[in-house]
Formats: C-alpha cells, structure tokens, sequence
C-alpha cells in the first residue's frame, strides 16, 4: 500500500492507505477527521468539500493519492483555535443551518466563494455558485443570508 | 419575555458542534473490531427467488456471513409491521401480506434486499456480494397504477392489488349537493412520487454485548423508542429492556427516517450471529432504492359551487399507490391524514372521499413531510382556483366567500378545528404579496415578452399527532403522546429528557427556552437529552409537527409538577403556609413579605432534604409527564406565489414567495421561519422539480442526483414570510406546530401561478420547462397569441 503524507489543518500526516482511497476517506476513517460528509456518490450534494492547496475541492472525487505533499483545510481546521472563522459566525448568527450535515461543506464552499468572489459578493452569484452544494432543511435562504454576511465580516 | 424566552430569536445552542465539524452523526462511529455490512438487492422489479448460492463469498478470506431471508426465518425474525389497521367500505380489514426483512421466495421492487454479506471491510463485503448468485425467475413487473388492479399479481393474498377499498363521509348527501349545483369544477390530478432525500444517508451501527446479553444499536431515527418497541415486540430480535436504541445526531428525516428499515433490522440480528459490531451505510443509489417514497396518488377531484360561488360539496376519488409492501404507517397517509383534510379553510357541508391502496412493485410508501395533507391541499386550492377562474370571481375573493369563520368548527369528515382567523392570514398575505400591484407587474412582464402569473394555496392541516383515544378510534396500533422528564439537579441546574428527537428543528434551544421563560434560569443552565432510550425512559418521537405542541407541552406539565413540589419545600423552609408560596423569575416568595428563596437554594434544600418532613414530601426533585393532546392542533396559512414564463422555453422564474401562517404561539421566530422556508423549498421541489420515475420494466430512472432534480439555491427566491397568531386552545402552551406547513401549503400556489401565467389548467407536477412549454402549446393564450 502506498504511503500518502499531506498536510491537514495545519499538521503533517501521513498514512500507508489502498490506492483507491478517496481523500474523504483518508480524512474520515485515517484522521478520524468526521466534520467532512458523504451525502452522495456523483458530486452533486457537496457535504464533503474540503479545501485543497486554498482551492475548494469535493474530497469524495478526489483521490488521496492525487494529494500528496498538498495542502488540506477541513472543517475541524478552519477557526483560528476557540476564535470562529468569520464564515462560521455568520452561519451561527443567521440561522443557515438545522441538520447539519450539509453544513460543513457548505460552510468550506461559501469560503472559497468569497475568496474568489469577494466580499460584496451579490445574492444571484452566491445563489448560482451553490449549484454543487444540496440542502434539504434550509430551502437555502438563510445560508445565503449567512454567506453574504460572512462575506461581509471577512472583509473587515 | 426574557432575552431567551418565549418568542425570542436564541441562536442555536446545537450550531456550534454543527458549524465546527463536531457533530456526532450515526457513521461517524467507530467500534473495535468492527465489520461492514453490504446487501445484495433485487436487480428486478418483480421475480421469484429459485435459490441463492453463497459458497463462492463465504470462502473469502474476511467474509463473516452471508445471510438471507431463510437464516432470519429460522430464527423467527420479522416480518416488518404496519402500525395502522384500515378497514374497507365493506367493512373488511386491508390486505397486508408480511413485509420480509430480507427476501422469501419472491422480490417485489428493485432494490428489495435479498441477502446481506458482513466482512472486515466495505471494500470486502461488495467483492464477495459480486460472488453471490441468485437464481431469478423474472415475473411482470406492476408498475402503472391505473391498471394495476388488472396486472400481475404483487401477493397473492391481495385480489386486484388492492390493499383496501376506503371511504370517508356521506355519499348520498355529496351526490344530492353535486345534483342541485350552478358550477362543477372536476380535475384530474396526479400527485407526483417524491423520494425524501434527507442529506446524510440511513446508517447503522449494531453491537450484542455478550456479557450483558444486550443489543446496542445507534441508528439514523426521529423515534428511536419505537424503534426498539418494533423490533422488540413484532420483529423478534430482543426484549426491549436487552436492546438499547441510540439515535446520535441526525442528518435530516422528513418522515424518511420514522421506520424500521431491514437493514437495522439485519444489522442487530446479525451482530450477534458473527459475534462482532456490524456497521452499514447507505449509499445514495441505496437511499433512493430502499427510503419510504411519497405521495404517488391519481385523482378525480370534483367541487360543487351554487351562483355565488358557495362550495356545495366536494368529492375525490383517488389510487394511492402504496409500492411492493405496506410500510409501516403507509396505511394511515391516504386515509385519515389526507381526507380529513378536503374542507381546507372553507365550510363544506357535504364531501366524500374514495380512496383505494394499490400494491404495485415499486418502492413502499409512506409518510414524508406532510404526509397526506400535501395531497389534500393540492386537490382543494387546485379546486378553488380553477372554478374561480372557471366562475370569473377573483381568487381571493372566492376563497373569503366560503371561509369558516367561527370556531370550534366540526367538518364533515372527522376533524373539528378549535382555532383560526383566515381572513387575517389572507390579507396579511395580499398586503405583503402587493396583490394589488400584480396587474401592472404583469404588463411589465409583458412588455419583455414574459408570461406574469400569481397564485394562491390557502392551507389547514391537522398536526400534532395526536389524542391517543382518537386515533386508535381510527385504526392506529400505538397511542401519540410524548414524555418529558424534568431532573432539577442539586446546583440547580435543569436537565430535560424529552422522548421527542431534534434532526434539524432546534429542540435543544427551543425546549429550553420554554424552561427558561418558565423557571427564570439561566440559559446555559438548561440541557435536553433525547435519543437514547437508556436514558429517556419512552417517547414517540418526531414526526407530524408534533414536538412542540405534544412534545414541549408534556414538559410543561412537568415543570408544573416541579414548581407545585418546590412550593411545599419552599414553605417549609420558608416556615409559610404552601397557599401563600408564589413562583416567579426563579423565586420563591411568600406572599405579601420579602421572604423568599432563589431557585437554586431551593433546589439544593430539596436534595440536603433537612428543612421538611419526608413523612410529607419526598427528597429531590425531579417530575415526569406523560401528555396526551386533547385534539389536533390545526395550524393554517395563505402562500401566494408570483412566477414570470418565458414562452419559446417554458422556463419559470419565481419571481416572488409570500407565505403568511398562523402557528399559534411561536416559541422561537427565527428557528419557525427557517421551518416554512425548508418546507417551501420542498414543496417547490415537488411542484416543479422532483418526480420518482419508474420504467415500464420497473427500473428508477431517477435514483442519483444526477437524475432526481433536487431544489438547488438558484431554483428559489428569497421567501417573504409573516405570521398571525390565534393562540391553539387544545395544549398548555398555545402552539400548534410548523414542521410541515411550508411543505403543505406550497405546491399548488406554485402550479397555480404558472396555469394562470399560462392560460391552461392541463399541467401536472413537476412543471419542468418542458411540460411548461408543452402545455404552452395548447393553451388559448398562446393560440390568441398567434
């Protein structure tokens, strides 16, 4: 089995995994990282998007192999310790959440959202760019209330 | 109100482990030493089992079991129940032959679990199921639902594929209202099958405890405590006091997530059989195979109207297409959930309602949100706004003329509404909605060449389920009360068990907003504990916007029991007769003095136990309750859509969603509208969007996201949402709950916004673009065009 090292929310690991292993299933079941979902087997629903080297990726297509050497960010990685990312807090603030399991995913896609959009991102282009992302408790208002406002604080 | 009280919008207490990926839902647990389950499912609709040949799987090295519906048989394990007894017109009960948990003899949809393979790992457990042959005989396949009462047969015990022949109301009477009608609308509507969906898939992960002799089963449950009633008291696996059921954090239900699947089922059985914990997950293709489908119903929908548009009587006639088994509450949803419901908002002296469940094989069906008052809402707004339209009487108008405008109102058929104000919810909604505006909105829209329509969906529904007494009246094997336990601990502290289970609703904030407005503690020093019958000791769970009304009012009726207990200690310790004790913002005070003691002294002396005679009161302090509703709970509410079509492409815009309700009392604005704004996009799903579609050999065409249109984010609008309030007289807290509203009342405002955009009423669900512009095609309007 071939040995896969990638750093993963800041610290260095590595694991001797199948070659098959999917990323989501090296953060999952080797890290034991489970804020990172499956809700889906084609790439549609997006509960398992991670960010790859800054970039948001969908971990369940992505080989973990192709991510040697690379860069991951998870859910668990992405408030500065007990301090929320600004994209978190706004989520929190403006109810864009119930279940939950979408939410991780949702939240890394909104993230990567604002880094290419920034932070006056309007309502129509965060709608369209949640086209990968599926919720079926929030009817998606309030996380676009929640990615305008988190695109907002980021900002500042 | 207190900052985190009744009617405050608290954030989320549970959106923190949420946001932070700390949540703890069913597959993110790990047991030592276990295995994976994967099933082996039907590749045919409908096929005889001649034999299954496992030796090939059981020599892999890492291969624990194979196991089909014979090992479970030979341990008497099953069938799978259905909870609700319905009987025919003809007084005969339905027709249910068992449910097998895994295949016997005979497979009837695709997807049908026929063996299980449990090895070391996933990867394993499907290599060795590819090494598994069984031998099928293939057989016709049922799959239209108006012919199948003359197809193949899905059991044999069941002639025509009909489970029951069912009517509800007076049929005589009906015909003489229809007799000596000005106006009949009739419709033929068809309720399309949905596929719930909810993101994180159905999971399992069981453990026997061989030195205990005790199951534990975490599961993916809304009611684990029926849960292990099921399997414990109809399906054989274990007594209920040698199996726990853990239902973790929960990744979404809809109804979904109510049953007793086979594959828990297995999994528990199994776990003791290869002596190791036993984990399985569905995949996504395994969700739309094998989670409880919705809807599917054809109708004939007829209203009888005399000149002034006053609704004489209403009729249906309806296939339910019930799929390969009767589910576990599938009986009750075509039934007492849905023609209970065709009065809608209007006084209807006279309706009658035909309903007959037909097996056919394809998935089973049963409730999902809503649960039959979508489908009687559908048939009623369609109704009224086609014979508006039919009449030349303003929509908005009719629906006023025929509104029931006093309460307690008794309908025609079962239901008596206690509360309501219609007309406040109507115009509330025209207010905010600008009806008044919509005639130049639609020339605007002209003018670029857009087709502008607006509809409307005046909804009731009946939730809450429900007064035990009543519905076992009705057919129901189990009673719907719920339980809460009140545990005061010694600091003073409160923590709530409550047999309700949070899957997205926000119990875990909303119930303790109740306790704080009630007890005048802190926020932070409430916790609700649900979802492990180790620790709660029963409950129904959640389904049927049933938590609030049922759920927080059995808590309430505890903290009563509390504060009544704190009054004698504090009299005690207050040496002050127990009449003169008075409770408020978390004192204890004696009447007319400034004596008092604060809530958390109160409850330390309850534990010291040194201040009062335990010959008179107990030491500690802790109460349950078991509540048991009085009545449904009739939340009601007007959604007013406004939709732009583009004729050359039959593209729909929603331009604008108003949706005004009255939920009684509201615990928590925030976390209420995030319910309607689901439930809409649901029903949008459903209206435009969503369709399980089968074909003619029995295959789902849609059974990936790549296939099923799921509502995506640019699919919707921004919702402009309001609410009216006439206090539910029926529980202790005046609220009558909002899981499903938005999901009930939507459809059809959308359907009848886009026939009146397009001038033609021959347009089924969902309106995708294409059945849009083929409607288009006929429509007067666009012939008036051309």
């Amino acid at each position: 089995m071939p040995t896969v090292s990638m750093t993963v929310n800041g610290q260095a690991v590595s694991a001797d995994v199948d070659a098959r292993t999917l990323l989501v299933e090296y953060v999952r079941e080797h890290l034991r990282l489970t804020g990172t979902h499956v809700g889906c087997d084609t790439s549609q629903c997006g509960a398992c998007v991670v960010h790859l080297n800054g970039r948001a990726v969908k971990s369940c297509t992505t080989l973990a192999a192709q991510c040697e050497g690379a860069e991951v960010t998870t859910i668990e990685g992405l408030a500065n310790g007990d301090d929320l990312h600004p994209m978190q807090e706004a989520f929190r603030e403006n109810h864009g959440l119930q279940c939950g399991f979408c939410t991780p995913g949702m939240i890394m896609a909104a993230v990567d959202i604002v880094n290419r959009h920034g932070n006056d991102v309007d309502e129509q282009t965060i709608r369209e760019e949640l086209e990968g992302n599926l919720c079926r408790c929030t009817g998606y208002h309030n996380i676009v209330k929640s990615i305008s406002a988190g695109a907002e604080s980021m900002g500042s | 109100m207190s900052d985190n009280g009744i009617g405050a919008r608290v954030t989320r207490v549970e959106d923190k482990r949420f946001i932070t990926g700390g949540g703890h839902y069913t597959d993110d647990l790990n047991r030592a030493g276990q295995t994976y389950a994967y099933f082996l499912r039907s590749p045919h609709a409908h096929a005889n089992v001649k034999g299954i040949d496992a030796s090939g799987a059981l020599a892999m090295a890492g291969v624990h079991a194979v196991l089909t519906g014979d090992d479970l048989a030979a341990d008497e394990i099953g069938p799978l129940p259905c909870g609700w007894m319905i009987h025919s017109k003809d007084g005969s009960p339905m027709v249910t032959p068992g449910h097998p948990v895994l295949a016997q003899g005979k497979v009837r949809y695709v997807g049908d679990p026929v063996a299980v393979v449990i090895a070391d790992t996933l990867g394993l457990a499907k290599e060795a199921a590819e090494a598994v042959s069984v031998d099928y005989e293939e057989l016709a396949p049922v799959i239209d639902l108006e012919s199948a009462k003359t197809a193949a047969l899905v059991h044999d015990e069941a002639a025509a594929n009909t489970a029951f022949e069912w009517e509800l109301g007076d049929k005589a009477a009906t015909q003489a209202a229809f007799d000596s009608a000005h106006h009949v609308t009739t419709l033929e509507l068809s309720n399309n099958r949905l596929v719930p969906n909810a993101i994180e898939p159905r999971a399992a992960v069981a453990e026997y405890d061989a030195g205990l002799d005790r199951y534990t089963l975490w599961t993916t449950s809304q009611n684990p405590h029926v849960a292990r009633l099921v399997m414990s008291a109809f399906l054989n696996i274990a007594p209920e006091h040698k199996l726990r059921v853990i239902a973790p954090d929960v990744g979404g239900g809809f109804g979904s997530k109510i049953y007793v699947y086979p594959e828990e089922t297995v999994c528990v059985w199994a776990s003791r059989k290869v002596k190791r914990p036993i984990r399985w997950t569905a995949d996504r293709t395994e969700s739309f195979l094998t989670d409880a489908h919705a809807r599917d119903h054809v109708t004939t929908a007829e209203m009888a109207l005399d000149e002034k548009g006053k609704i004489l009587g209403l009729r249906v006639k309806t296939l339910a297409n019930v799929g390969g088994y009767m589910n576990l509450f599938a009986s009750s949803v075509p039934t007492y959930l849905y023609a209970t419901l065709l009065s809608g908002q209007y006084n209807i002296q006279n309706i009658y309602a035909e309903v007959d469940a037909i097996y056919t094989t394809t998935t089973p069906v049963d409730a999902y949100r809503g649960a039959g008052r979508p489908e009687a809402t559908f048939v009623v707004e369609r109704l009224m706004e086609v014979s508006a339209r039919e009449m030349g009487i303003d929509p908005a108008t009719l629906r006023k003329r025929n509104f029931i405008k006093s309460f307690p109102h008794q309908t025609p058929v079962i239901m008596a509404y206690d509360a309501g104000d219609f007309d406040a919810v109507i115009n509330k909604a025209l207010e905010i909605a600008d009806y008044k505006g919509f005639g130049k909105r639609k020339r605007e829209s002209a003018k670029k060449g857009k087709l502008r329509g607006i509809g409307f969906s005046n909804y009731i529904e009946a939730c809450g389920i429900a007064p035990s007494q009543a519905v076992g009246s009705l057919g129901a094997g189990v009673g719907l009360w719920e339980s809460a336990e009140v545990r005061v601990n010694p600091v003073g502290t409160v923590e709530i068990l409550t047999g309700a289970h949070t899957h997205g609703q926000g119990h875990e904030t909303t119930f303790a907003q109740l306790v704080v407005d009630r007890l005048g503690i802190p926020f932070e020093n409430v916790s609700i504990v649900h979802g492990d019958t180790d620790k709660v000791q029963f409950g129904m769970g959640t389904y049927g916007s049933r938590s609030g009304p049922v759920g927080m009012s059995a808590i309430s009726k505890a903290l009563d029991k509390v504060i009544d207990k704190g009054k004698k200690i504090a009299a005690h310790l207050l040496e002050a007769a127990e009449a003169d004790i008075e409770f408020a913002d978390g004192n204890f005070t004696v009447s007319g003095t400034d004596k008092a003691i604060d809530w958390t002294s109160l409850a330390l002396g309850a534990y010291v136990a040194h201040g009062f005679p335990p010959q008179e009161i107990e030491p500690g302090l802790k109460e349950t309750s078991f509540y048991d509703p009085t009545n449904f709970t009739f939340p009601s509410g007007c959604h007013i859509c406004e939709v732009e079509v583009d004729p050359d492409t039959g593209v729909t815009d929603i331009i604008s969603w108003t949706a005004v309700d009255d939920f009684g009392v509201v615990i928590n604005p925030m976390i209420v509208e995030g319910q309607v704004h689901g439930g809409i996009a649901q029903g949008v799903g459903q209206a435009m969007l969503e369709c399980a579609h089968y074909d003619e050999d029995g295959q789902l065409l849609t059974g990936s996201y790549m296939d099923y249109t799921m509502p995506r984010a640019d699919n919707l609008p921004s919702f402009k949402i309001g609410t009216t309030v006439t206090e539910c007289p029926s529980n202790p807290i005046g609220m009558k709950g909002c899981g499903e509203a938005g999901a009930i009342g939507s459809p059809p405002a959308l359907i009848n916004a886009i026939t009146d955009a397009i001038g033609s009423e021959d347009l089924a669900m969902p309106a995708t673009s294409e059945s849009v512009w083929q409607a288009l095609q006929t429509s007067a309007l666009k012939q008036a065009a051309e």
